[in-house]
C-alpha cells in the first residue's frame, strides 16, 4: 500500500522491539481510551464537547515517539492522542475529561484543554489555529535553550485556513526557528471538505513550501511511514535548518462530535476506512508477518490497556468532584 | 400568530427576508455544510441549525461556505457591507470574536464615524453564546460586555421568538453593524411570533413583568433565570419590575430610571464577568442619574472576574442563579 515503509526499516532508525511494543502500546492505549469515551458520553456522564482522535493514532505516536520532554508540543481541540503519545497520565487525562477535582487541570479545562508542563505537553486548544503560533514560541525558547529541542504544533487541515496559522507559518521562516508543523489532514473540518476548505486542491504541504520551509507527506494512519518521515524531518530541524512542516493523511473513524450524523461521508466511506486505513490492524499485521512481534506479546498489551483503561473510567466516575467555592482559584498566580 | 421556538424563528426571519432583499447573503463556517465531501452540500445548514434549507432556496452565491477563518469571514462581511450588501456573517461560537476582533471593532464600528458619516456598514454578525454547557473557557463566554463598550457596534440579545424575529427583522433592514447574540441555552425557548412583517425597534426594553417593589436590569439567559427567582418572591408577596433589555447599546435608559424611580432598589443581572460590564455601567447610570430615588445601593449578580470552567460543579458555582438573584433581591429589600 501506498505511503506504507517496512518495519525493519523503520528499525533501522533505532528503534528496536521494545520501542515497537511501546509504540503499539501507546495507539492502542488510544484507541482504547476514545472508544471507551464514546461509550461512555452516552451515559450523560461526560460533560461538554469531546471530539475524538480514533484512526488517527499513528499520527501522534509517529511524531511523538521522536521526542523528549524536553520538546515542546502544542494540541488541538482533537487533543487526548496527543496527550497521550507525549506522555500525560491516563488516568489523570479521563478524571479532567469527567470534570473531577484531580483531574489534570483540576477539572477546570475538560477534554478540550488538558496541558501538562511537565510532559512538554503545552495545552490542547478550543480555538482552531491559535496553536502553530505557540509553536513559534516554544520553539524561539528551545532555540535560546541550546539543547537541540523545538516546539511543535499539531494542526487540523481546517486549522491551516487560520491567518494564525499563516503568520506563524511565516515567522517561523523569518526567524529560522526549530519549529515544525504537523498538520493532520483527516479530509474535514467539521462538515466541509479540505478539497473545498485548503484552496490548493487540498494540498497543505504545498502551502508550507509556498511560507519559504521544507515540507514532507507521509501516511499518517500508518505508524511506519510516520516514524520514517519524522525522522528525516527532525534531523533536518535539529540541525538548525530552520522550520519544516509535514502533512500526515489520515482519517477520523467517528464524527466531528459525538452525535454528528456524518451526512457528508460517502456511501460506505466509514466502512472502508475503517478497514483500509486502521492503524493498529496494520501495525500488528506487518510486525507478525515480519516476525519481529508475535500475536501472545502483542495480545497481552490489548488486556494491559484494556485494563488500564477499565482502571481509568473506575476512578474517574468515582473521584470527588471540584469544591465550587474553588471556582475563582488560579485565575492568576498572585492577585 | 404561530408558535414556534427561537431557532426556528431564527431560520424563518432569514428566509423571509433573504426573499425579500435580494442584497442579504450569508456567510459562515458550515452554514450550508458538506463543500468538497462524497457526501454533498446541505449536510448540517449550520451546527445550531439556523441556516437549514437557506443554501436550497438562494444557492452559492448568497449563502457562502467558508474556511476556518473568522477574521476573513467579518471582513469579507465588513467590505460587502461597504459595497452596498448586507452580509450576515456567522460565527459558530460568540468567543471567536478574539480571532476576529480587528474586523469587528477597529473596521466595522469605526467605518462611518472615520470617513466623516459617508459610509455605512449595514452588516449583521450572528454569534453563539453563553455558558451552561459546560463548554468551558473558550466556547461559554458572553462577549456582549465587551462588545456593548465599542462605539459603532449595535449589541442586541433576543431571549424570546418573537424578539428573534423582531429584532432580527430590524437589523436587517437597519444601516449599521449589528452584533446578534443568541444564546445556546434559549434555541429551544418556545413562544408565539407575530405573522407577516414585525420589527422590534433596537433600545425599547421589555417590561417582562411590573411588580413595584424591586427592578431587576438584565438581558439573554438571565432573563429566564430572574424570572425564576421572581416567581419564588411573589409567593412572599414580593412584586418585581423585570426588565429585558433587548438591545444593550443603543441602552433603554428611560426604562430604568422610570422603574428605578418608582422602586428605589435595583438589582443587575449579568452572564459576563463583573468588571467594566453591563452590569457595573448599569449601576453606574443609575447611581449618576437616579441617586436621589435609590433606597439601597444596588446589587450586581454577575459572574465571578474568572474564566468560564468546565467541571459541572464549577460552572453551577460561575453563573448567576435563581437562587443568587433571589437572595439579592431580599438583600436590596433588607436595606434600611
Ligand atoms: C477559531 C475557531 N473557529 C471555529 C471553531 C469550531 N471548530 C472546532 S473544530 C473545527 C474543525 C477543525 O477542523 P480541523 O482543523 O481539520 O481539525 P479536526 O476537527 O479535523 O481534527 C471547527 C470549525 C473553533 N473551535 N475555533
Ligand atoms: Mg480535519
Amino acid at each position: 500500500m501506498d505511503g506504507q515503509s517496512n518495519p525493519r526499516e523503520a528499525k533501522g532508525n533505532g528503534m528496536e522491539p521494545t520501542d515497537l511494543i511501546g509504540a503499539y502500546r501507546r495507539m492502542q492505549t488510544i484507541r482504547m481510551f476514545e472508544e471507551r469515551l464514546h461509550d461512555e458520553i452516552k451515559t450523560g456522564e461526560i460533560p461538554g464537547f469531546t471530539h475524538l482522535y480514533c484512526g488517527q493514532e499513528a499520527a501522534a505516536v509517529g511524531v511523538c515517539d521522536h521526542l523528549s520532554v524536553d520538546d515542546y508540543i502544542v494540541s488541538t481541540h482533537r487533543g487526548h492522542g496527543h496527550c497521550i503519545a507525549k506522555g500525560c497520565d491516563v488516568k489523570a487525562m479521563m478524571k479532567e475529561i469527567y470534570g473531577r477535582a484531580d483531574g489534570l487541570c483540576k477539572g477546570r479545562g475538560g477534554s478540550m484543554h488538558i496541558a501538562d508542563l511537565s510532559v512538554g505537553m503545552l495545552g490542547a486548544n478550543g480555538i482552531v489555529g491559535a496553536g502553530a503560533p505557540q509553536a513559534v514560541g516554544a520553539a524561539i525558547a528551545a532555540k535560546l535553550n541550546g539543547k537541540g529541542r523545538i516546539g511543535l504544533a499539531f494542526s487540523g487541515d481546517g486549522a491551516c485556513n487560520q491567518g494564525t496559522t499563516f503568520e506563524a507559518l511565516n515567522l517561523a521562516v523569518v526567524l529560522k526557528v526549530p519549529a515544525v508543523f504537523v498538520f493532520e489532514n483527516n479530509h474535514y473540518s467539521e462538515h466541509t471538505g479540505v478539497a473545498y476548505a485548503v484552496g490548493t486542491s487540498g494540498d497543505i504541504a504545498s502551502r508550507a513550501e509556498a511560507f519559504g520551509m521544507k515540507a514532507w507527506r507521509a501516511n499518517g494512519s500508518d505508524y511506519f511511514d510516520t516514524y520514517k518521515v519524522m525522522g528525516e524531518l527532525l534531523d533536518y530541524v535539529r540541525a538548525g535548518n530552520g522550520p519544516a512542516a509535514i502533512e500526515l493523511d489520515t482519517e477520523r473513524f467517528y464524527g466531528h462530535f459525538e452525535g454528528d450524523p456524518q451526512r457528508y461521508r460517502g456511501p460506505g466511506e466509514l466502512d472502508r476506512i475503517r478497514t483500509e486505513r486502521d492503524a493498529l490492524v496494520s501495525f500488528r499485521t506487518r510486525v507478525v508477518e515480519a516476525q519481529i512481534l508475535g500475536s501472545t506479546e502483542l495480545d497481552s498489551v490489548d488486556s494491559e490497556v484494556a485494563q488500564l483503561i477499565e482502571e481509568a473510567v473506575a476512578e474517574a466516575r468515582a473521584a470527588p468532584p471540584p469544591d465550587p467555592a474553588s471556582v475563582t482559584d488560579d485565575v492568576y498566580v498572585e492577585y | 400568530m404561530a408558535v414556534m421556538n427561537i431557532r426556528e424563528a431564527i431560520n424563518a426571519t432569514l428566509h423571509s427576508e433573504m426573499e425579500r432583499d435580494s442584497d442579504i447573503i450569508l456567510l459562515g463556517e458550515d452554514v450550508v455544510g458538506g463543500a468538497g465531501t462524497a457526501g454533498g452540500q446541505e449536510s448540517i445548514g449550520g451546527i445550531w441549525g439556523t441556516s437549514g434549507g437557506l443554501f436550497a432556496k438562494f444557492g452559492p452565491d448568497r449563502v457562502l461556505d467558508t474556511p476556518i477563518s473568522e477574521s476573513a469571514i467579518i471582513g469579507a462581511a465588513a467590505g460587502a457591507a461597504l459595497a452596498g450588501k448586507r452580509p450576515v456573517a456567522e460565527l459558530m461560537f460568540a468567543d471567536f470574536i478574539g480571532v476576529s476582533l480587528d474586523q469587528l471593532w477597529n473596521q466595522m464600528g469605526k467605518f462611518r464615524y472615520m470617513f466623516g458619516g459617508k459610509t455605512k456598514c449595514p452588516a449583521v454578525v450572528r454569534m453563539i453564546y453563553g455558558a451552561g454547557m459546560n463548554a468551558a473557557a473558550q466556547h461559554s463566554q458572553s462577549v456582549y460586555s465587551l462588545m456593548t463598550a465599542m462605539p459603532g457596534l449595535k449589541i442586541v440579545l433576543p431571549t424570546t421568538p418573537a424578539d428573534a424575529k423582531g429584532l432580527l427583522t430590524e437589523a436587517l433592514r437597519g444601516d449599521d453593524p449589528v452584533m446578534f447574540f443568541e444564546h445556546k441555552a434559549l434555541y429551544g425557548v418556545k413562544g408565539e411570533v407575530p405573522d407577516g412583517e414585525h420589527r422590534q425597534r433596537f433600545g425599547e426594553a421589555r417590561m417582562v413583568r411590573e411588580g413595584g417593589d424591586v427592578t431587576i436590569v438584565t438581558c439573554g439567559r438571565m432573563v429566564n433565570f430572574s424570572e425564576k427567582a421572581c416567581d419564588k418572591l411573589a409567593g412572599d408577596g414580593i412584586g418585581v419590575d423585570l426588565i429585558d433589555l433587548r438591545t444593550t447599546s443603543p441602552l433603554d435608559e428611560e426604562a430604568i430610571l422610570d422603574s428605578v424611580e418608582m422602586t428605589g432598589r435595583l438589582v443587575v443581572v449579568d452572564e459576563s464577568p463583573p468588571r467594566c460590564s453591563l452590569a457595573s455601567d448599569i449601576a453606574a447610570t443609575v447611581a449618576a442619574k437616579a441617586f436621589t430615588s435609590l433606597k439601597a445601593p444596588p446589587i450586581m449578580v454577575t459572574a465571578p472576574h474568572t474564566p468560564v470552567p468546565f467541571a459541572r460543579e464549577l460552572e453551577r458555582a460561575w453563573l448567576p442563579s435563581p437562587q443568587k438573584i433571589e437572595d439579592a433581591v431580599r438583600q436590596v429589600l433588607g436595606f434600611r
